[in-house]
């Protein structure tokens, strides 16, 4: 499970996470609502341990991300916002290196990067050059690494950014059927996911919590629609991140 | 281990693209060549190698490594994969060393494959191959060196061309500084303080005691010393980018 509390991340002058605080437990998916700029990606690098905090704690299963980074980011899963890749690379050649940065070796590792492979539906592109790829199987294979070590929580930025409505509904089943065992933050424009895909959502704005609840309380709080709860509590122009 | 692991993907990315082959083909034409036209083999009637062929290694090396080595973090960060090293339960430290041990011996492949100009010499003449494996063994120090420089300024940016210019414009310095040409114009100018700075300073003082045959422990701790600065150097910019 992940717990934040009184998460602040300073740029500067600029603040752009505020004293957050939110935990997600097991078998819950908590859908990371927001407009541009409201530091969803920020909050998302410093739960993962790519972004160190300025101030408030990250506990994941338990496990301090500030206290014990290393320990910590064993028990994660990230996609990151851009799904980042090596293009030179293959897709099983990038999962299998993935997967030995996690530690993995030998026969178990083997039968990860198969497991990944057959989760994200890849079979069919397993041998080919990364840098061929169109962005739908490119998003797959950085979603895939970040299943390979089975881990209990997982940190998805944005996973249906670029795909087609077909892919959409296979990611959001897949997060669906994935939540069911973990604990999983994803963070989504898209306000049909939150009802589709998560138990509970909060929705950010300059860094702070605006609201919280499952999908048919927010939809409740906005008087039957979800868009109006968000044009309500968030603002227009926020600065970028 | 993993930085066997980064260390293996570094390698067989130097494969996959053209770049291990575009360098080992380069350096060996050029470095041979030098040895022909500037280095006068022929009319110098010496067997060591040590004013025909080392002596321009800097020379291309100041370029070529950069050449080879701009992309190292630069890319890292255009690509955005940085992030996934960042949260992998890895230490930064083993994966600059992994990047930096693959482009390492890359250098040493090319340096290694220059061997025709060793049986030359020992066709032609009686050299002393100690004297040779030394001057070798300088001209790894100087790549390794460079490399180090090189990794360092692509640490600082994500654009490879900036990672390109700024590394050859600091290789560059540390080359001409020591060359005999500039010193004799300083010398000539009458400072011999600055004379003794530049020269240390200077690349070309360490690596000619390395191709005449002696690497004193100041020309190693020199070389050694500037590596471990520059990767050392690498894992604060990467970290305090981040903060």
């Amino acid at each position: 499970m992940i717990e934040v509390t009184g998460l602040t991340k300073r740029f500067g002058p600029k603040v752009a996470v505020d004293d957050l605080s939110f935990s997600v437990k097991k078998g819950e998916v908590l859908g990371f609502l927001g407009p541009n700029g409201a530091g969803k990606s920020t909050t998302m690098r410093m739960v993962t341990g790519f972004l160190p905090v300025t101030a408030g704690k990250i506990e994941i299963s338990g496990v301090s991300m500030i206290d014990k980074p290393r320990e910590a980011k064993k028990k994660i899963g990230y996609l990151p916002e851009s799904a980042p890749l090596y293009n030179d690379m293959t897709v099983q050649s990038f999962l299998k290196f993935c997967a030995s940065m996690r530690g993995l070796g030998g026969v178990e590792r083997r039968a990860a990067v198969e497991r990944s492979i057959e989760t994200c539906f890849l079979e069919n592109v397993a041998r080919q050059s990364i840098g061929t790829l169109s962005k739908g199987y490119r998003h797959r294979t950085c979603l895939a690494q970040s299943l390979l070590h089975d881990p209990e929580v997982l940190v998805l930025d944005e996973p249906t950014d670029g795909l087609d409505p077909n892919q959409k509904l296979e990611v959001r089943k897949l997060i669906k059927n994935l939540g069911k065992e973990k604990s999983i933050l994803f963070s989504t424009h898209i306000l049909e996911e939150v009802t589709a895909a998560c138990t509970r959502a909060v929705i950010v704005d300059r860094g702070v919590i605006v609201a919280d609840g499952t999908p048919t309380e927010l939809e409740a709080e906005g008087g039957g629609s979800l868009y109006d709860l968000f044009h309500k509590v968030t603002t227009f122009e926020t600065p970028a991140a | 281990m993993n930085t066997w692991t980064i260390f293996k993907r570094e390698l067989n990315s130097y494969f996959t693209q053209p770049t291990a082959y575009a360098v080992i083909v380069i350096f060996g034409f050029l470095s041979i060549l030098f040895t022909f036209t500037l280095g006068n083999f022929w009319a110098i009637n010496d067997a060591s190698l040590h004013g025909s062929f080392f002596r321009y290694h800097p020379l291309l090396l100041m370029i070529l490594v950069p050449a080879v080595s701009m992309r190292q973090w630069a890319d890292e960060h255009y690509t955005g994969t940085i992030e996934l090293l960042g949260t992998f339960p890895v230490n930064l430290g083993s994966a600059i060393l992994g990047k930096f041990l693959a482009s390492a011996l890359i250098w040493a492949l090319a340096l290694a494959l220059t061997f025709p100009m060793v049986i030359t010499v020992n066709w032609l003449g009686d050299p002393d191959n100690w004297t040779i494996f030394s001057g070798y063994l300088g001209s790894f120090l100087v790549c390794c060196t460079f490399l180090a420089i090189t990794t360092l300024v692509s640490s600082f940016t994500r654009d490879q061309v900036v990672a390109l210019i700024t590394s050859v414009m600091i290789c560059c310095l540390l080359t001409i500084c020591g060359w005999d040409i500039v010193i004799n114009e300083i010398r000539r100018s009458g400072s011999d303080a600055a004379v003794d700075i530049l020269t240390n300073l200077g690349i070309f003082s360490h690596f000619f005691q390395a191709t005449s045959g002696l690497i004193s422990m100041t020309s190693l701790l020199y070389f050694l010393g500037l590596i471990v600065v520059c990767l050392v150097g690498t894992n604060l910019v990467l970290k305090s980018q981040r903060a």
